[in-house]
């Protein structure tokens, strides 16, 4: 089995993957001290990242430890998470109330 | 730790030795490639703009031609005006004159057109290469070195491969008592806080997070939602997904030196540590400010490559992908993209880019530089009247 995933840290909710994965592959991780299997339920480009756990509309997406947006769709687990189910919280001149995060 | 370089008058060091044809407008900017075309040595800067600019638009054009003028990389300056704009070409040349390197100004109004321009042009900027040309290196600390770091066409691979390795090289610098700029605020965008836990004092960090506000706001006031623009088209072929997940990918280019302080666009540090500048994401803008704030160098990571490079410091190429290495060799000096599939370290890899940078400091050509790839763009923050 090969080791093609990356999740930089214990609370991270997606892992990116290193190598162009197809539907359905296990694939090896390493998350935190120890590694665990998962499986892939689409195609994943190398880089791209799918999700560790489902995620709910609305709960933010974690990656590097840090939120990196916001998920705009349901998300199931071994789904592919990009641009078509999750948004940017910062630089949002085109919402009525531009949020800040400091 | 020791490089070779050339020792200028006001005590700086240069990397390189060009000569520079600095074009004080957008009307003097092709008369300067003309002069520069033909003395062998000699590069010139054109770009769009010097004229009818105002306010902090205005101020920062002009500190960043004097900042470029100034560079330590720059042996000598040819100011070219074309004499009634905006940016005063006496100003310019007088304020480059204070590094203590020769400084000539000449304008096309005043000189009476083309022709006679270039000619007068090429008679001083051959006798300044002819000069400079006798100059050499001295072993000088690597301690004089500023390092301006810059990322663009990122991918996933930045924030796992190229950039940490970068950060590694960039704190083997610090440890020798050199600088580094971090830059591209737009790229710290939902990052701020991480970062300002490394500034020196309070004050920094209120620095770090106004830059950073400062751009959002600008997509606030226009009514925008920044994803038009950042992250790019290519980053999200790439994998990134949001400017949240570029920027924490990005500042692992800054390694882990406590932040000295945050410097306007084109403003040089006070002194030496790792520093921020306010620049955009825009890489040939970036690269400029840094250039005009003393960098003599440059290192440059790139997920989906990229051939840019600069006029007055050499570019070092740096990438996280192995297949953007493969496919674009003829642009990228360093694949780090050996930590993913060859499983070097980041250490390594950091070491390797030090070692590089070493070699470039010293004299070695970049793939930028020996493909005269001169990308050369100052960031503009108002409009033109």
């Amino acid at each position: 089995m090969k080791k093609a995933l990356i999740a930089q840290h214990e609370r991270d909710n997606v892992a990116t993957a290193l190598a162009d994965l197809t539907s359905g592959e296990e694939v090896l991780m390493d998350l935190g001290e120890g590694t665990c299997v998962v499986r892939v339920s689409q195609a994943i480009a190398f880089g791209h990242k799918f999700a560790l756990q489902a995620i709910a509309a609305g709960q933010d997406v974690v990656k590097y430890g840090e939120v990196i947006g916001v998920a705009t769709a349901e998300i199931a687990q071994g789904e592919h998470v990009h641009v078509q189910n999750v948004a940017s919280k910062r630089g949002r001149g085109d919402l009525a109330q531009p949020k800040k995060e400091v | 730790m020791k490089i070779w370089g050339y020792k200028r008058a006001n005590g700086t060091v240069g990397i390189r030795n060009h000569i520079v044809i600095l074009p004080t407008s957008v009307c003097a900017s092709e008369t300067a490639v003309k002069i520069s075309s033909q003395v062998e040595g000699s590069v010139a800067l054109p770009h769009q703009h010097g004229c009818c600019q105002v306010g902090e638009d205005y101020q920062q054009t002009l500190r960043t031609l004097i900042g470029l003028g100034s560079n330590p990389n720059v042996a000598a300056v040819l100011v070219v005006g074309l004499g009634c704009e905006g940016i005063r070409p006496e100003e310019v040349a007088a304020a480059i004159r204070q590094t203590g390197k020769p400084v000539e100004m000449i304008t096309i109004q005043g000189v009476g057109g083309t022709l006679k321009t270039v000619a007068k042009g090429v008679e001083i900027a051959g006798r300044m290469v002819r000069e400079a040309s006798l100059l050499s290196r001295e072993e000088v600390d690597l301690s004089e070195l500023i390092l301006g770091i810059e990322c663009g066409g990122s991918d996933a691979t930045s924030g796992i491969a190229a950039n940490p390795a970068v950060g590694v090289t960039s704190d083997l610098l610090i440890a020798a008592g050199g600088t580094a700029m971090l830059s591209e605020t737009t790229e710290l965008i939902g990052a701020e806080h991480i970062l300002a836990r490394r500034a020196i004092n309070p004050a920094v960090a209120e620095k770090l997070f106004e830059i950073v506000q400062r751009t959002e706001q600008r997509a606030f006031d226009m009514g925008v939602d920044i994803r038009g623009s950042q992250p790019t088209p290519g980053n999200i072929e790439g994998g990134v997904t949001t400017i949240e997940e570029k920027s924490l990918g990005c500042i692992y280019k800054a390694g882990s030196a406590p932040i000295q302080g945050v410097l306007e666009y084109g403003e040089l540090p006070a002194g030496k540590g790792f520093y921020v500048m306010d620049t955009p994401g825009e890489d040939i803008d970036s690269i400029t400010g840094m250039l005009a704030g003393g960098a003599q160098i440059i290192i440059f990571t790139t997920g989906r490559g990229t051939p840019t490079g600069s006029p007055v410091a050499p570019v070092i190429k740096v990438t996280g992908n192995s297949k953007t290495y493969e496919n674009m060799i003829d642009n990228i000096d360093i694949n780090a993209g050996k930590i993913i599939d060859q499983g070097i370290s980041l250490k390594e890899s950091g070491q390797e880019i030090f070692a590089e940078m070493l070699q470039v400091c010293n004299g070695k050509m970049t793939k930028a530089e020996v493909l005269k790839h001169r990308e050369f763009g100052i960031f503009r923050i108002g409009p033109t009247f």
